[in-house]
C-alpha cells in the first residue's frame, strides 16, 4: 500500500503570533526519493516537520504522511516514519541501549521479543555498539547525534524524516551518515534530509525543496534546480582585459574575473559563438568551460540573497 | 491499542520514573525521617503525654506510633513537597529536555502519554506515605513496644491490628495527595520548565494550607484539598471514623476530575516546540 507521495501538503502554514513561519507550503515528496529540504537558518523548515510529526498544530492547511491523513490517522502513519526532529533527545541518565529501549516500548509496533536484536542493529549501524552500555550525559555530541539516528533506525521505516543529521558530527562522521543516507536509500526507504549545508544536499538527494522565509520557493528534481539558473562561462585567456571587453560586447553578464579566469553568466550565448569571437579579437584562449550552475547558485538565483541570510 | 499497552506503558514509566536517582533520594529522606524520631525519641525518652506533635507522646508506649508521628511529621510538607517535585517535573521535565518531541512523535499518543504519567505519579504518592509508614514500622519494632495499641479513643488493640491501621493511614494519606499530584500535573503540562511548575505547585500547598487556617473564610474550608489531610488519625479510633476520610477522598476525587480534564485539554491540543 506505497503511496506515491511519502510526503504531502496543501497550503501548510503555521503562524506564532503575527509571525508566519511557515506559509502556505504544499510539498509532494515521492516515495523512494531522497528529498533535500534546503533553506538557511530560520526558513521555516523545522517548524515544517514539526508540523509533519503531529507535534505542532498547523494554524492552515492539511497534510498526509505515506498516504494517511494526518494528524487523524497518526497511531497508523508514525510508527513507520523514524524520525530526527531539531537534535536527538535523551535521557541522561540513562545508557544509550536503555533510551532506545525505553522509547520502542511506549508506542505501537515496538515487538518486545525483537528489541534487543533491533537496538544491537541499530547501534551497530551508526557505529556506537562500544558505548551502548554508557549513559547518555557521557556522549560527545556526534555520538548523541548517531544515537538519535539509530532510534530513527529501530524499526523497519518508510520514511526517515532527518532535520540536520550531521550536526556536530566530524567530517569521519558526516561522510558515515552521507553513506548511510544513501544506503537507505538504495533499500527503498524514503528519506526527507532537512539541511542547511547545500554540499550535503547535493551529494545524496534526488530531489530537493527550497524553503526561504516561510515558502516553498521550488521543488523538483536536483536537476530541474539547477536548471533554473542559467549556465556559467569560464575562459582562461591571454589577455582578460581584452577577453572581457568582448564578451561584453556580446552581451554576457555579470562578467568579472578570478584569477587568471574570466566568468559570466552565459545565457542563451553558445559557448563555442565565444569562442570563436575572442579568436577573432586575437584573445588566445588557454581554456574554455561552459559549467552548470551549483545548488548554491541556483539558490542565490532563487533567492536572491546569499545562502547565509537567515529569512 | 488496548488495556494491555496502556498498562504496559505505565509499567514503563513507573521503571523510569522510580529509577531515577532524584526520585531514590527523595524517597530516600522521606525514609529518614522516622529513623530520626525513632533514635531521637530512643535516647531522650520523648516528650511529656500530650506535647509535641500528634503520636509523638505515645512513640515510647508502642513501636506503631513511630510510624504515625512519622505521617503527622511529614504529612504537611515534606510528603507534598516531593510530590510537587515528582509532578511538577513529569510533562515539562520531558518538554525541557526535549524528549517529548520524540514520546509524542513516537507516537505514544498523547492522551495515553499523559495517563501514563499521571499514574506513576499516584503512584509516587502512595509511596511517598508509605515508605514513611514502613520504615516506621520498621524503626518501631526494633526500638519500642510490640504489645497491645492503645486506640485514641482508649481502648487495645492487638499489635498486628495496629500494624493493620499504620499500613491503611499511608494509603489514605498517599491517596489524600491526589489532589496535589493532580495540580501538578497540570501545571507541569503549561511549562517547560520543571522548577516553574515544581514551585507553583508548592505555592498551590502553601495557599490553601494558610486558607485553611484563616476562619473568616471557614466557607471554603470544605474545598481545600489540604482541609482533610490530618483525617488519617481517625484510624486510630476505635471504631474507625470512616467520615472525615471520606470526605476527603470525595473531595481528591473532585480535584483529579477537574484538573486531569484541564491536563487532558492541554496535553491533547499544545505545540510541542522544544
Amino acid at each position: 500500500m506505497a503511496a506515491a507521495l511519502a510526503v504531502e501538503t496543501h497550503g501548510l502554514a503555521k503562524h506564532f503570533g503575527a509571525v508566519a513561519a511557515v506559509d502556505g507550503v504544499d510539498l509532494a515528496v515521492p516515495a523512494g526519493s531522497t528529498y533535500g529540504f534546503l533553506g538557511p537558518n530560520g526558513s521555516g523548515k523545522t517548524t515544517t516537520i514539526r508540523v509533519l510529526l503531529g507535534l505542532v498544530n498547523p494554524t492552515r492547511g492539511s497534510w498526509s504522511l505515506l498516504g494517511e491523513p494526518m494528524p487523524q490517522r497518526a497511531m497508523a502513519a508514525l510508527p513507520r516514519v523514524g524520525a530526527l526532529v531539531e537534535g536527538p533527545a535523551f535521557y541522561p541518565w540513562l545508557s544509550g541501549h536503555d533510551n532506545l529501549a525505553r522509547l520502542d516500548a511506549l508506542g505501537p509496533d515496538g515487538r518486545s521479543s525483537t528489541r534487543e536484536k533491533r537496538i544491537g542493529e541499530a547501534l551497530a549501524r551508526v557505529g556506537l555498539t562500544a558505548a551502548a552500555r554508557r549513559k547518555y550525559k557521557a556522549y560527545s555530541l556526534g555520538m548523541r547525534q548517531r544515537l538519535g539516528l539509530a532510534w530513527a533506525l529501530l524499526r523497519p521505516r518508510q520514511l526517515l524524516v532527518l532535520d540536520e543529521p550531521t550536526n556536530g558530527m566530524d567530517p569521519q562522521g558526516t561522510r558515515e551518515i552521507r553513506h548511510l543516507v544513501r544506503q537507505l536509500a538504495e533499500e527503498g526507504t524514503t528519506v526527507f534530509l532537512s539541511s542547511h549545508l547545500l554540499s550535503e544536499v547535493e551529494q545524496v538527494c534526488t530531489h530537493v525543496g527550497v524553503m526561504h522565509r516561510g515558502k516553498l520557493l521550488m521543488q523538483g528534481t536536483l536537476d530541474e534546480l539547477r536548471a533554473s539558473s542559467a549556465p556559467r562561462l569560464r575562459v582562461e585567456p591571454d589577455d582578460p582585459a581584452r577577453a572581457m571587453e568582448v564578451l561584453g560586447a556580446m552581451g554576457l553578464r555579470d562578467l568579472s574575473r578570478r584569477g587568471p579566469e574570466v566568468v559570466a553568466t552565459l545565457g542563451d550565448v553558445a559557448p563555442e559563438e565565444c569562442n570563436r569571437r575572442l579568436v577573432e579579437a586575437g584573445v588566445g584562449v588557454r581554456m574554455l568551460l561552459r559549467e552548470r550552475a551549483s545548488l548554491e547558485d541556483a539558490f542565490v538565483a532563487l533567492t536572491g540573497e546569499g545562502f547565509d541570510v537567515a529569512g | 491499542m488496548g488495556l494491555v499497552e496502556a498498562f504496559s506503558m505505565g509499567l514503563v514509566e513507573a521503571r523510569t520514573v522510580f529509577g531515577r536517582a532524584r526520585v531514590r533520594a527523595l524517597l530516600g529522606v522521606l525514609a529518614a525521617v522516622p529513623v530520626f524520631l525513632g533514635v531521637v525519641v530512643y535516647l531522650s525518652g520523648g516528650p511529656a503525654a500530650g506535647e509535641g506533635p500528634s503520636f509523638l507522646d505515645r512513640v515510647v508506649h508502642n513501636g506503631v506510633f513511630t510510624a504515625l508521628a512519622a505521617l503527622t511529621v511529614t504529612m504537611p510538607f515534606f510528603i507534598p513537597l516531593s510530590i510537587a517535585v515528582v509532578a511538577g517535573d513529569s510533562v515539562a521535565g520531558e518538554a525541557n529536555m526535549g524528549t517529548l518531541r520524540y514520546l509524542v512523535a513516537r507516537p505514544a499518543g498523547r492522551a495515553r502519554l499523559l495517563a501514563a504519567k499521571a499514574a506513576v505519579v499516584g503512584l509516587f504518592c502512595l509511596a511517598a506515605a508509605l515508605v514513611v509508614v514502613v520504615t516506621g514500622l520498621v524503626v518501631g519494632a526494633a526500638f519500642f513496644s510490640h504489645g497491645r495499641v492503645v486506640t485514641l479513643s482508649g481502648t487495645t488493640v492487638s499489635f498486628l491490628d495496629g500494624v493493620g491501621r499504620s499500613l491503611l493511614a499511608g494509603l489514605v494519606v498517599g491517596a489524600s495527595m491526589f489532589g496535589l499530584a493532580a495540580i501538578g500535573v497540570f501545571v507541569s503540562t503549561m511549562t517547560d520548565v520543571p522548577i516553574a511548575a515544581m514551585a507553583v505547585t508548592i505555592g498551590a500547598v502553601i495557599v490553601s494550607a494558610i486558607l485553611d487556617g484563616v476562619s473568616q473564610v471557614s466557607f471554603m474550608h470544605p474545598w481545600l484539598f489540604t482541609n482533610y489531610w490530618a483525617a488519617f488519625a481517625d484510624l486510630l479510633r476505635d471504631p474507625v471514623r470512616w467520615h472525615g476520610i471520606a470526605k476527603d477522598l470525595v473531595l481528591q476525587t473532585g480535584y483529579v476530575a477537574v484538573f486531569g480534564a484541564a491536563a487532558w485539554a492541554r496535553m491533547t491540543t499544545r505545540d510541542v516546540l522544544s
